[in-house]
């Protein structure tokens, strides 16, 4: 029988790949989104797997605030990422230093 | 071993697989493919949890939009990928660590005896139980305000997205509403003063010939 923690260890190895994904996509931002998408479905998972087993509705609704606040994440992401190639030509995040910080 | 456990384990081998491909794909392109499998699996998983509104918003929302987004903008930009992949297994080291030390913490405690996690019983829902229906009750009851502020978050996100992309080209042709409103009659036509013709002297036009 699958049980919950099956599921609560499959969200915590999707979550370390899109951590390694951030470690190791440092130039390419566009493959940083989506190690972002990752992290937030591992979340997800966790939500839905623990709305099953305790039998409370209220997780599947987080998961569809999480969904909505994701996807205007990336929206934005994305728009930012257009612009940014467009006045620098370059994703790379490095190249990001108008600021000096 | 029941059917149920066995699909399980095929999707969340496949997710893991795929998501793994998704941060180490050399191309883009494949990358968001791969992300667009692990999305289904994903969906599967939440299938068999029976939160089947979510399993269906999930392909719907993400892989249709979102994922679509994704390659478009990666389709549009002309990236460098020689350059783009430099120095990308520097990182490895310190990124497996810390991923592996991650797993390992969460491993310990969620599958060990001490939070009973596996003691608890999967809900047995009624055959005429309607997943979907019961979301909804909550959401325009109970969570009628987070659900406005959500629509809220996207409206606001659709504007930023426009505004952020928008650029006035120098040739553009297109008119303001509110100039062509706000014209005056005097702005349209202008009378000039000048002086009546004079007619030539009969000797320089003859000159002329």
């Amino acid at each position: 029988m699958v049980s919950l923690s099956h599921y609560l260890i499959l969200a915590a190895i999707l979550f370390a790949i899109g951590m390694v994904g951030i470690f190791l996509n440092r130039k390419n931002l566009i493959v940083l989104l989506m190690a972002i998408e990752l992290i937030l479905l591992a979340v997800n998972i966790n939500f839905v797997a623990f709305s099953h087993y305790l039998n409370d509705l209220s997780g599947q609704l987080f998961v569809f605030f999480i969904l909505v606040v994701a996807a205007a994440e990336s929206a934005i992401g994305l728009a930012i990422l257009v612009v940014l190639f467009r006045n620098l030509s370059s994703i790379d995040v490095e190249d990001l230093d108008t600021l000096k910080g | 071993m029941e059917f149920k456990t066995i699909l399980f384990y095929i999707f969340s081998t496949v997710t893991v697989v795929a998501a793994l491909r998704v941060i180490t794909a050399r191309n883009p392109v494949h990358a968001a493919l791969f992300l667009v499998l692990a999305f289904f699996n994903v969906a599967a998983l939440w299938m068999l949890l029976q939160a089947e509104f979510l399993a269906l918003a999930l392909i719907m929302v993400y892989v249709g939009a979102v994922m679509v987004l994704f390659l478009f903008v990666v389709m549009m930009l002309d990236i460098n990928i020689e350059r783009v992949r430099q120095g990308f297994w520097n990182n490895l080291p310190l990124g497996a660590l810390v991923g592996l030390l991650m797993v390992g913490e969460m491993a310990v405690v969620l599958s060990g005896r001490y939070f009973g996690l596996a003691n608890l019983p999967p809900q047995n829902l009624p055959a005429d139980y309607s997943n979907t229906k019961e979301l909804a009750r909550l959401l325009y009851t109970d969570y009628a305000y987070p659900f406005e502020i959500a629509s809220v978050i996207l409206l606001v996100a659709i504007i930023a997205a426009v505004m952020l992309t928008l650029r006035s080209r120098k040739d553009n042709k297109s008119m303001h509403p509110a100039d062509q409103i706000a014209v005056k009659a005097k702005d349209r036509m202008r009378l000039v003063k000048m002086a009546p013709e004079v007619e030539l002297p009969v000797a320089a036009a003859k000159e002329g010939e």
